[in-house]
C-alpha cells in the first residue's frame, strides 16, 4: 500500500454527486447552431482560417494556433460558417469574444483523419500534432497540453519522473470525470501510456478520491487488462485534492515550491479527461470536438452529456429541465465556478459543469461582517497561506505586500471564503488583487518598451547629426582636393615653400640677439652717453636744415 | 605616545588609499536616483510636465527643481510612488490638471496629406509613413502622448480611447458593505 500524504487544510463540503451519476453519459442531439469561440484555451486566441459562407467538415481546422501558448480550434460538426464575429461567451467580464457561428448540415461528415503511430514518431512531432488537435487541459485551466509534454529526461532529479493522472474531481456536484472513468477506463489507460511515452516518465499514478468506488474499480480493471505497470491510488475525499499541487502532495509527498511548476520537481499532472482526448487524438486522429459536461443542481434530470464544443448552454439546460424556481446558472462547480450572465453562451473546452441554482439550493451569502482575524481561513488554506493578511492587503490595495505574502500561490479554490464566519468574499479580493498586479506588470512592460523606443530615437538623432557632420567634412575635403588638382604647379611647390618658411622661422628662433642681457652699469652709462650724443647730433642736423632753409628764403 | 600617533596615521593613510581607490574603481555613472524616478514615470514622453520627456523630468525632480505632481499620465498612484521614493508628502495634482483615459492616436487616412510633421513629433517612432505618402499609427507602440495632434496641418489625427478588451480586462474591487454586528 502506497503511503499517502496530507496537504495543509482542506474542507469537506457536501458532495452532491449522486444526483448526476444515476444515468450513463448521454449524447446531445445536434443543436441548430454552434458558436465556436477562437479562444477556448489559456494563451493567445487562435487565428481564424475560414470565411463566412465556407463549408466545413467535422474536425476541420478553423482556428490556427497563434503564439507560443495557444491551441487549435476545429469545426465540431460539418456545416456552413454563418458568421465570424463577436459573440457573448462565458467569461467573468461578460464581454464578447471572437467566435465562428456554424450552422450544422446534419450529415456529421468527417474531415479525413487517421491514427498516429506514436511509438515510431518523433516526440516533438507528436507535441505539434496535439497542438494542432486542440488538446488542452480539461480540468478547468485549459492550458495547452503539448506545452506540458516536453520530456522530463533532462531533469536533474530523474528518478522521480512521475506522471500523475488527476481523477480526484473534488469539487461538489461535478461528476464528468467520474462518469468518464467508469465508462471509458480502457481508453484513459491507453492515453496514459501515450503520455508516459512522450514524457518518458518512470511511474504512472492515477489518483481518485474514495467517493468514486465505481470509477476506481473500472480503472483498476482497465490497468490489469492492459498489463501496464500503472497504479490506481485511492485518495481520501477532501476539497481541494483535485488541484494539481495538492494531488502531487498527496501522492508523492513532494511540495511544488512557490513560483515553480510541477515539472521543476520531476512530476507532471494531467486530468483524466485530457488523457482521454490525447487518446482520441493519437489513436483515432480526432481533434478535440466534444467534452463530457455535468448538468445538475436544481434540475429534474441531472445527468452527464457528451457535448459538442460550441453548443449553446441553454440547450443543455433544456435537456436537464431546470425547475421553475431556478434563478441563475453557474458554469463550473459551486466553489470555483462563475455565474453566467446569460445562458446564450457556448459551451467551451473548459466548461465541465452547468449548475442550475436557486436560492433554496444555494442561499445567498449574508452580508459580510468585519474580519475578526479568527484565522480559520489560514487553518483551511490548502496552499498554506494567510488569507486574512492577504485580504487586508488586497482591500487596502497594498499589492506589493500581498505579493510578498505569496498571493500568487493562491489557487482560488474558495476554501477560505467557505469557512469564513464573517462571510467575506475573500477569493474575490484575491482575484481583484491578482488582476491589478498583472495589469501593472503589463503597464510596466509597456513603459519599458516606450523608454527603449524613445532612447533609440534620441540615439538615432545623435547618429544622424554626426553622420551629417562627417559628410560635410568629407565634402570640404573633396573640394580642397579638387582645387589642388586644378592648380598642380602651386600645389607641387607648396610643400617646399612651406618648408622654407619653417626653416626661416626655426633659424630666427635659434639666433640669440647679442647685448640684450643685463648690461653692466658701465655699459649702461656708455649707452646713455651714445644716446645723448646721437640726440645732440640730431638737434644739430635739425638746426642746420632750418638754417639753410631760412638762408634759401632770404 | 609617538608610536600611537604613527599607528593612527598609517591606518588613516591606508584607509584613505582604499577609499580613494574604490571611489575610482566603483564609480557610479550618472545619478542612480534619476534612474529610479525614471522607472516610476509612465514613459509616455508627452511633455505635459513641462520637460521634454520623462527622463528630463526625472532629472529635474532629482535635482529638486520640479514638483512630483506634474505627471498626469502617471496618475495619483505615480505621485504616491514618487513621494514614497523621495520621502516626501503626497501632493495632489494642481487644479487644472485633467487625467484622461488611456488613448491611442488615430490618423484619418482620407485626410492625411503626407507632410511628415506628425512623425517628426512622435517621441517613440510610432508613426509609419514617408513624405507625400499616407501616414499611419502603429497602435501597439503609441503611448497616447498627443504630441502628434498639434503639428498636423489638416487636423486628421484624433485620440481614440482604448476600449477594455477581454484580454486586458481587470476585475473590479469586490463591492460589499460592511455592516456592524447586531
Amino acid at each position: 500500500m502506497r503511503t499517502r500524504y496530507q496537504f495543509h487544510g482542506g474542507i469537506h463540503p457536501p458532495g452532491n454527486k449522486t444526483q448526476s451519476t444515476q444515468c450513463s453519459i448521454a449524447r446531445v442531439p445536434l443543436p441548430s447552431r454552434l458558436v465556436i469561440p477562437f479562444r477556448q484555451h489559456a494563451g493567445e486566441s487562435a487565428k481564424p482560417l475560414v470565411r463566412v459562407g465556407d463549408q466545413v467538415l467535422k474536425g476541420q481546422l478553423i482556428g490556427m494556433p497563434d503564439g507560443f501558448v495557444s491551441s487549435a480550434v476545429h469545426a465540431s460538426t460539418s456545416g456552413t460558417i454563418a458568421a465570424i464575429d463577436m459573440q457573448p461567451i462565458a467569461h467573468p467580464s461578460g464581454m464578447p469574444d471572437l467566435c465562428a457561428t456554424l450552422i450544422p448540415d446534419g450529415k456529421e461528415e468527417w474531415f479525413p483523419h487517421a491514427a498516429v503511430d506514436y511509438l515510431n514518431s518523433d516526440p516533438a512531432e507528436l507535441r505539434r500534432y496535439l497542438r494542432m488537435s486542440g488538446v488542452v487541459g480539461l480540468g478547468g485551466a485549459v492550458f495547452p497540453c503539448d506545452l506540458k509534454l516536453r520530456p522530463l529526461r533532462n531533469h536533474p532529479n530523474r528518478n522521480i519522473c512521475t506522471l500523475i493522472l488527476n481523477g480526484a474531481e473534488c469539487e461538489p456536484y461535478i461528476t464528468c470525470d467520474d462518469m468518464l472513468m467508469r465508462e471509458r477506463a480502457a481508453e484513459i489507460v491507453q492515453g496514459a501510456e501515450m503520455l508516459r511515452f512522450m514524457l518518458e516518465a518512470r511511474e504512472v499514478l492515477i489518483g481518485i478520491e474514495d467517493n468514486k468506488p465505481e470509477a476506481i474499480a473500472a480503472l483498476q480493471q482497465a490497468v490489469t487488462d492492459s498489463g501496464l505497470p500503472f497504479e490506481v491510488v485511492v485518495v481520501p475525499t477532501i476539497y481541494p485534492s483535485g488541484s494539481a499541487k495538492q494531488l502531487i502532495r498527496i501522492l508523492t509527498g513532494l511540495e511544488v515550491p512557490s513560483g515553480k511548476l510541477p515539472t521543476d520537481i520531476g512530476v507532471q499532472c494531467f486530468n483524466v479527461a485530457t488523457t482521454y482526448s490525447v487518446y482520441r487524438a493519437l489513436a483515432h486522429g480526432e481533434p478535440l470536438l466534444s467534452r463530457i459536461v455535468t448538468v445538475t443542481g436544481n434540475v429534474r434530470h441531472a445527468q452527464n452529456f457528451e457535448v459538442l464544443l460550441g453548443t449553446p448552454v441553454q440547450e443543455l439546460i433544456a435537456l436537464g429541465e431546470a425547475l421553475p424556481d431556478t434563478n441563475r446558472y453557474i458554469m463550473g462547480g459551486p466553489m470555483m465556478g462563475m455565474e453566467l450572465a446569460s445562458t446564450d453562451v457556448p459551451l467551451v473546452k473548459g466548461g465541465n459543469c452547468i449548475i442550475a441554482a436557486s436560492d433554496k439550493l444555494f442561499p445567498p451569502a449574508p452580508p459580510a461582517l468585519p474580519c475578526i482575524r479568527c484565522t480559520r481561513c489560514a487553518q483551511a488554506c490548502p496552499a498554506d497561506l494567510q488569507p486574512m493578511d492577504l485580504y487586508w492587503f488586497a482591500q487596502s490595495r497594498e499589492f506589493g505586500k500581498a505579493q510578498t505574502f505569496s498571493l500568487f500561490d493562491c489557487i482560488e479554490c474558495g476554501t477560505c471564503s467557505y469557512v469564513c464566519p464573517s462571510h467575506i468574499p475573500l477569493v474575490q479580493y484575491f482575484q481583484f488583487a491578482k488582476s491589478e498586479i498583472r495589469a501593472r506588470e503589463q503597464d510596466n512592460l509597456a513603459a519599458e518598451h516606450a523608454r527603449e523606443r524613445h532612447e533609440f530615437r534620441e540615439y538615432r538623432f545623435e547618429r544622424e547629426k554626426q553622420e551629417k557632420a562627417e559628410k560635410l567634412a568629407a565634402k570640404e575635403q573633396a573640394v580642397r582636393q579638387a582645387q589642388a588638382a586644378a592648380n598642380p604647379g602651386v600645389a607641387a611647390v607648396q610643400p617646399e615653400i612651406q618648408a622654407a618658411i619653417d626653416r626661416a622661422r626655426e633659424q630666427a628662433a635659434g639666433v640669440e640677439p647679442k647685448n640684450t642681457g643685463n648690461p653692466t652699469p658701465q655699459q649702461q652709462a656708455e649707452i646713455a652717453e651714445i644716446e645723448a650724443q646721437r640726440e645732440h647730433i640730431r638737434d644739430l642736423a635739425k638746426s642746420a636744415v632750418e638754417h639753410t632753409n631760412g638762408h634759401d628764403k632770404n | 605616545m609617538l608610536s600611537a600617533l604613527l599607528v593612527m596615521a598609517v591606518i588613516a593613510i591606508v584607509l584613505g588609499a582604499v577609499l580613494g581607490y574604490s571611489a575610482i574603481k566603483f564609480r557610479v555613472e550618472g545619478n542612480p536616483l534619476v534612474d529610479k524616478i525614471d522607472a516610476i514615470l509612465p514613459q509616455t514622453q508627452c511633455g505635459q510636465c513641462g520637460y521634454p520627456g520623462c527622463r528630463p523630468y526625472a532629472e529635474a525632480i532629482a535635482s529638486g527643481e520640479a514638483d512630483i505632481n506634474l505627471c498626469p499620465p502617471g496618475g495619483e498612484e505615480g505621485i504616491h510612488k514618487l513621494a514614497d521614493l523621495l520621502g516626501m508628502e503626497f501632493k495632489p495634482f494642481g487644479g487644472n490638471t485633467v487625467i484622461k483615459p488611456k488613448a491611442v492616436a488615430f490618423i484619418d487616412e482620407n485626410i492625411c496629406i503626407g507632410c511628415t510633421l506628425c512623425f517628426q513629433a512622435c517621441p517613440v517612432d510610432a508613426i509609419a509613413g514617408a513624405a507625400k505618402q499616407m501616414h499611419t499609427i502603429i497602435a501597439s507602440e503609441c503611448t497616447g502622448c498627443e504630441l502628434c495632434v498639434a503639428p498636423c496641418p489638416v487636423d486628421c489625427i484624433s485620440m481614440v480611447p482604448i476600449r477594455e478588451k477581454i484580454t486586458a480586462w481587470k476585475r473590479k474591487y469586490p463591492e460589499q458593505t460592511l455592516v456592524p454586528a447586531q
